[in-house]
Parts: C-alpha cells; sequence; structure tokens
C-alpha cells in the first residue's frame, strides 16, 4: 500500500475549510461589523453559546469574559493553508494529567474542576506581585484570536483557534525587575477536583512546572489563553488561563496557571524532572533533533484517517522559524533541546 | 477432535476483537488518532493473550479439566497472530512504510529492540507448534518452548519502556505475569496439587 506523503507547502484536499465553517465565520464578521458600527446587538453577541466554529459545545462563560469577546481581534493571527482542526478532537484528545493519562481522560474527569472565581499569583522579581483574580489580570488586553499549529512532543499535531492576550503585555503590567531572566509557571494543584494527582504510581512530582526565558515569554506570539473556538477554555483544555508557545512542543503549553514568577535563575520543568534525556528546558519543535524514543522529522496531523494517514513533515520551530529563530542564535540545539 | 464447540467458541472470541477495533478505528470511533489507538490495543491484546495462554496450565492443574489443555495452543496461536497485527500497525501506522526509518528504529530505540525481539521468538514458536514439529524436536521441543516465559519478560519490559509518567496499567499486568510465574515455581505447584489431593480425598471419603 502506498503512503503519500506530499511537502510541507502543498495544500491537502482535507484542508479546505468546509463551505459550512467558512460561512459562519462571514456570519461572525458581519456581526462583528454590526456591533461596531453600534446597531443592535446580534443574538450570537448576547450568550457565549453560540460560536463561529462547526460543533462546538455551548459553555458557561463569566460574565467578564462574554464583555471581553466582544472585544475580540479575530484572527488576529492566522494560519496559511492549514485546516482548523473539529472542536470535537481538540477537546477529547488531551493531554492533561491531572486528570488521567488516557487522551480521553481529561474530557471525562475535568468537569469537577472549579474555574471560579481563579486567581493568579504573581511573585519573585516584580515591581507589583500580588494575587491577582483572573479578570484583573487580563482586564487590560484586548482578547485576541490565534490560529496557531499545535506540534504535540508525541508527533501528533492539530490546529487550534485560541483567544487571548499576548504574555508581554500581562507581564509588562507587573514590571519585572532587572534581576528577572526567565519566567516560572505553575498548575493548580488540588488532590480533591484532579485524579491523576491522587494516583501513586505516577512518576509526575505536582504540582506541574515549566518556565520559558523572559525574552521568549516577552515575545508577541506568547499567549495567555481564556478562550479557544470563540468561547471559554473547556477545563479538560487548561481552563481558566493556560499558556501557548506556539514554536515549542505542547507539554510547555502549562495548563491552570495558579502562579507566575519571575526569577533570576532557569526554573525547573516537571518533564525535565522526570526524563532530562528526553525533555529539555527549550522543547522548541525541532525535526532534526529526535527524542530518544521516536523520530521528531514527521507528525500525524489530527484528525489522521485509518487508511489514509495524514502524515506530514515538521517544520522546524514547527513553522514559525522566521519569528523565532533570532531567540536562539548561537545556541546549539541538539545540546540545548 | 476433542470439545470442539469450546474450541470454536474461543476462536470466536479472540478473533472478534480486532476486527471490531477495525471497524471502529474506520468510523473514527476509537477518536482523531486511530492508527495510534489501534496500534496499543493490538499491542496491549497480545499481551492479554500471552498472560491467557500462560494460565491455562494452571487452570488444568487446578481444575482438573482437560479443554484448558485442549485451546492452549490455539491461544498461543492468537497471542502471535495479534503480535502481527501490532507490528504491521506499527510499520503502516507509525513508520509510514519507510523501511530504512526502521532500520534506524531498530538500531537506536532499545524499547524497539526489545520489542523486535519478543516477535522473533513468538514466530519461532508459532513456526513450530505443530504436530510434525513436536515429534522432530523430540524432547527439544519442550525446552524450545519454555522460552515463553523470556517473550513475556521482554514483552513486559517493551510496555514499561514506553510508559511515560504513569506505571499504574503496567503494574496490573507485570503482577499477573509474575503469579503466572510464580504458579509455576516446583514449591509453589506442590502446594497447589498437595490442595487438590486433599479435597479429592475429601469428596471419596465423604
Amino acid at each position: 500500500m502506498l503512503i503519500k506523503v506530499s511537502q510541507a507547502s502543498a495544500c491537502h484536499e482535507s484542508e479546505v475549510t468546509p463551505q459550512a465553517t467558512y460561512l459562519s465565520r462571514r456570519a461572525v464578521m458581519a456581526g462583528a461589523a454590526a456591533l461596531a458600527a453600534g446597531a443592535s446587538i446580534p443574538a450570537w453577541a448576547e450568550s457565549s453559546s453560540v460560536s463561529a466554529y462547526e460543533g462546538v459545545e455551548p459553555g458557561k462563560a463569566p460574565v467578564w469574559f462574554q464583555e471581553k469577546l466582544k472585544q475580540t481581534r479575530w484572527q488576529a493571527v492566522t494560519a496559511a493553508g492549514e485546516a482548523i482542526t473539529p472542536y470535537k478532537d481538540a477537546t477529547h484528545y488531551n493531554n492533561f494529567y491531572e486528570f488521567g493519562t488516557d487522551k480521553g481522560d481529561p474530557a471525562q474527569n475535568a468537569g469537577s474542576l472549579k474555574t471560579e472565581p481563579w486567581s493568579v499569583v504573581v511573585d519573585g522579581e516584580v515591581g507589583k506581585p500580588g494575587k491577582y483574580s483572573l479578570e484583573d489580570f487580563v482586564k487590560p488586553a484586548q482578547l485576541e484570536e490565534r490560529i496557531y499549529r499545535l506540534r504535540c512532543v508525541e508527533a501528533w499535531s492539530m490546529v487550534i483557534p485560541w483567544l487571548g492576550v499576548p504574555l508581554a503585555s500581562i507581564l509588562k503590567q507587573v514590571e519585572p525587575t532587572s534581576k528577572a531572566r526567565y519566567v516560572r509557571f505553575e498548575t493548580l494543584q488540588d488532590p480533591a477536583t484532579m485524579p491523576g494527582q491522587r494516583s501513586s504510581f505516577s512518576y509526575i512530582q505536582w504540582p506541574y512546572e515549566e518556565g520559558l526565558r523572559l525574552d521568549e515569554a516577552m515575545h508577541p506570539l506568547t499567549l495567555l489563553a481564556v478562550g479557544m473556538y470563540g468561547r471559554e477554555l473547556p477545563n479538560q483544555n487548561g481552563a481558566p488561563l493556560r499558556l501557548v508557545v506556539p514554536w515549542k512542543y505542547g507539554f510547555k503549553g502549562i495548563k491552570s496557571i495558579v502562579r507566575m514568577s519571575l526569577v533570576a535563575k532557569q526554573p525547573r520543568t516537571t518533564w525535565q524532572g522526570i526524563a532530562p534525556d528526553e525533555y529539555g528546558f527549550y522543547a522548541n519543535v525541532n525535526p532534526q533533533v529526535d527524542h530518544p524514543r521516536w523520530t521528531q522529522a514527521r507528525e500525524r496531523r489530527l484528525p489522521s484517517g485509518l487508511f489514509a494517514p495524514n502524515v506530514r513533515e515538521t517544520q522546524m520551530f514547527n513553522g514559525y522559524a522566521e519569528e523565532v529563530a533570532s531567540l536562539y542564535a548561537g545556541l546549539d540545539l541538539r545540546v540545548n533541546y | 477432535m476433542r470439545y470442539p464447540w469450546f474450541r470454536l467458541a474461543v476462536f470466536l472470541l479472540v478473533a472478534v476483537w480486532p476486527v471490531w477495533w477495525v471497524y471502529q478505528a474506520w468510523l473514527f470511533a476509537l477518536g482523531p488518532d486511530p492508527g495510534k489507538v489501534l496500534l496499543e490495543r493490538l499491542g496491549l491484546g497480545a499481551l492479554v493473550m500471552l498472560l491467557i495462554t500462560l494460565s491455562m496450565t494452571p487452570l488444568q492443574k487446578v481444575t482438573g479439566w482437560a479443554g484448558w489443555i485442549v485451546v492452549r495452543r490455539q491461544l498461543g496461536l492468537w497471542c502471535f497472530a495479534y503480535a502481527v497485527l501490532h507490528l504491521a500497525a506499527y510499520l503502516f501506522f507509525v513508520l509510514g512504510l519507510d523501511f530504512t526509518q526502521l532500520g534506524v528504529e531498530l538500531r537506536k530505540r532499545p524499547y524497539i529492540i526489545v520489542g523486535a525481539l519478543a516477535w522473533v521468538l513468538l514466530l519461532a514458536l508459532a513456526v513450530t507448534s505443530n504436530r510434525a514439529s513436536q515429534r522432530k524436536l523430540g524432547s527439544n521441543w519442550r525446552k524450545l518452548h519454555k522460552l515463553v516465559y523470556g517473550v513475556l519478560a521482554l514483552a513486559l519490559l517493551h510496555f514499561l519502556w514506553i510508559v511515560r509518567a504513569n506505571w499504574a496499567e503496567w503494574s496490573v499486568y507485570a503482577g499477573i505475569g509474575a503469579a503466572l510465574m510464580a504458579l509455576r515455581v516446583p514449591f509453589i505447584a506442590g502446594l497447589i496439587k498437595r490442595q487438590k489431593k486433599n479435597r479429592t480425598n475429601l469428596q471419596r471419603s465423604a
């Protein structure tokens, strides 16, 4: 049997956005235009339950989110030639080990997560440390929709329309001092609502920790997401606040963030702690550096059919090399994987 | 042929799973990455078949029913059949039939090497599972087929080295495997036999 592996730049027929999706997008654009013109508010804007994307389950967005959604810059960043992953797949195929290690576990178990009220502690080398309510935390910035490729370290990938604010705008607001060189992030630790944290067979030491260099954190592509597919984040995708760094493997995108610390030294990260030879601090998408247990040269773009696997070449920095390669000039990426 | 209906029932019960999984995968009922799920189910299926095969002899010893031994060879061959499908799924879904990459994987990845070794041993056992081979190999046949214990160890190691964050599931299979091996330790096997004898004695005297 033949498997067709087409060039990265080639468009698959499967990538063409279905007409219904395209048309519903136009409806949103029209709605947004109507809003701007001060016309009567269309029905979709009044409730958080209507989304531009097909098959999106209605959420229960807090009021501040619904308000912010009205001023969203839709499609602020797009992924040319990429078909957006169906909502069902993006929300039922997740790695969120706090809720179990199977891909379907988070969707099944994350209902117990209480996302409201939510606050984020900011500490370390900052001028304005404190405990911020999520609403206040993201208030100054405008919501943006950004369609990013998501490349998992396990060699599968998706294309997700996130809703969020640039991390840089949040960081500026808390005023990092001159000593701050890294940002350390921490996920909620609550074994009562997170069954994965109760397992005694886990290699993971909770809470989940991640980190970025300050210049990576300040990069305009780095996003703090509060929503996706035109609604607030579903619990299994890291509600109510998660990190999205599109040129890095998915595990860098820490979920359900409760703490951000600005620090002088490179922070420990969870996966680096478990298997330092497999998961580095940088975790930049790099087809030339294998995971010790599998190649990173290719990826399965999901959904990938049984008899026509959607396999494609992985791109350097997940296709964002133009924007981010300069961050790593002079750095040996084989050593700093 | 003894116990024909029992044999047929076992055959159907084991054969139905891969067919069902492929059907589910085809319908996307296994999620957006059906090839990967199919691969994992077939691998786990092969391990389960191996554990079931290894429990036939202890079951026969405990119950005294000969039917367990009658289906033992069939179950062993099913273990191999699942392993063949598991390998085929790996070649097709993971490697995309890129055989140069297979060479790379076989040199670089310990869990692939261990899995391949287990597969080759299973192949040797499957090929020599017929009566003609039994006759030809004589007493060596028993020695050769003791390799199945090695296959169990390799398969469990292959599984353990795939685990990324949580070994709860692995520990269940390893525990069952260890228990089945323990039943083969002469001292423990003797205990079971003695108990059985006591029981039959009691029944006789009653």
